[in-house]
């Protein structure tokens, strides 16, 4: 989806807050909302979609005020709220309402609905080869892409081929399009054919791209 | 900031301008009571938040990225691996370090000529086994819009001024594959141990907003 996540090339975001030793959690409650989303993986799988694409659904000016765990546990609330698994009378009082069955964990489904991330060993014939000239697709799926919009459009050089993987795009509802296990190369496009003369002629930027991504430069 | 005081022991500052500002009083509750409700519904074991936050707190992080690089600085065969994309993820897991967002890495070598930096413009993915969480700024909106279009404006912002002839190289970790910068072993520590090396080493030096810096006397930096 064309949102506010895909910020590659955006100007006026200001400049950048580094902190000297920082800690892992500015505040508890960061930790503790880390470790419930991770805790609560097991309710979800196979259920929830992806978890890329919700934080990306996540309405942009909300998107840019939360910090970053806030927006972690915006997902895990939304998520539990949609598979009833809470109810908002519930969240508000941070206790479970005796009138409702406690949940139980649903068995796991009979093969993952949304595929892995893990590289898959596929004998699948890649379309493009090292050194090849390449464009990326000048496409806007409504869904979660990995194909940022700053490379819509550009050339540039397949440098490496970095094996088979599931496509991690999903629908508009945050489900998996099918896998459709695939080459995922890392294109070079050189920094001026991405952001034109302002950029250096020596610089580069380089974008691990699915092969639907992509077509003959 | 404390007047006197060396940028290493100040206390963290929470009111300058960065993600973390703005956070509503109430999100603490909100977790507080999610937490106690899943709690009581026998959802969630409260011991296995405390396992994780203990794991990113003080288990992993970028100690473990840093003993990467010192053995690749005083042992050349495992910088030969460690450099190789088809041996990288095993080098780097020959010293325990591997498991999630860290399946398939790739190691960048900065010279005096290349200079590697790591970005995901989409979201804030990150080398969690060699490098930990990421700090605030990687995941925060103006290093994320500004890494792939402004490198050296952003380099300059840590600190790091490139010279022209240098080139620079962005990587936008959108995909599986996650990135962790090999730094220059600064001139001035052919005498220190793989430990002392190791030291040195900072996060953001494998990130790559950073070069590592010779020890005060250790010669010209």
């Amino acid at each position: 989806m064309n949102g506010v996540h895909d910020m590659g090339g955006m100007h006026g975001m200001g400049p950048i807050a580094h902190e000297a030793n920082e800690p892992v959690f500015h505040h508890e409650w960061e930790g503790r909302a880390w470790g419930l989303q991770r805790a609560m993986a097991p309710w979800g799988r196979g259920r929830w979609g992806s978890t890329r694409y919700e934080l990306e659904r996540i309405p942009p000016a909300e998107y840019l005020r939360m910090p970053y765990y806030e927006r972690w546990f915006t997902v895990l609330v939304n998520r539990l709220l949609r598979s009833d698994l809470v109810t908002p009378e519930e969240l508000a009082s941070g206790k479970a309402d005796p009138s409702r069955p406690k949940p139980t964990l649903p068995p796991p489904p009979p093969r993952p609905a949304t595929p892995g991330a893990a590289r898959l060993d596929l004998p699948i014939r890649a379309a493009f080869k090292l050194g090849q000239r390449v464009r990326a697709r000048n496409i806007h799926p409504e869904g979660h892409t990995r194909l940022p919009r700053y490379t819509r459009g550009r050339q540039g050089t397949v440098v490496r081929d970095n094996g088979v993987f599931a496509l991690q795009d999903t629908d508009v509802n945050g489900q998996s399009l099918g896998g459709k296990p695939q080459h995922v190369y890392t294109i070079r496009f050189a920094a001026r054919e991405l952001w034109g003369v302002r950029a250096s002629a020596r610089d580069a930027v380089y974008v691990d791209l699915w092969e639907d991504y992509l077509e003959r430069g | 900031m404390v007047p006197g005081l060396p940028d290493s022991q100040q206390p963290p500052d929470h009111d300058h301008d960065h993600d973390h500002q703005a956070v509503p009083s109430d999100v603490a509750l909100r977790v507080k009571a999610l937490e106690s409700l899943l709690v009581e519904q026998g959802m969630v074991d409260p011991a296995a938040i405390d396992a994780t936050v203990d794991l990113y707190e003080n288990r992993v992080g970028p100690r473990n990225g840093a003993r990467v690089v010192a053995r690749a600085w005083v042992d050349p065969a495992y910088r030969k691996r460690l450099l190789n994309e088809a041996t990288g993820t095993a080098a780097i897991a020959e010293l325990g370090y591997s498991g999630a967002q860290g399946e398939y890495m790739i190691v960048l070598e900065n010279t005096p000529k290349v200079h590697n930096l790591v970005v995901c413009t989409l979201c804030s993915c990150y080398p969690w086994p060699t490098l930990g969480l990421p700090p605030a700024w990687y995941k925060s909106a103006p290093y994320r819009s500004r890494a792939v279009i402004d490198p050296r404006g952003v380099l300059e912002e840590f600190g790091l001024e490139l010279a022209n002839d240098v080139e620079v190289r962005v990587w936008d970790s959108t995909a599986e594959i996650r990135y962790l910068v090999l730094p220059e072993r600064p001139a001035g520590t052919e005498r220190m141990s793989e430990e002392e090396l190791a030291a040195l080493v900072t996060r953001d030096s494998m990130v790559g907003v950073a070069k590592v810096k010779a020890p005060q006397g250790a010669g010209p930096a």
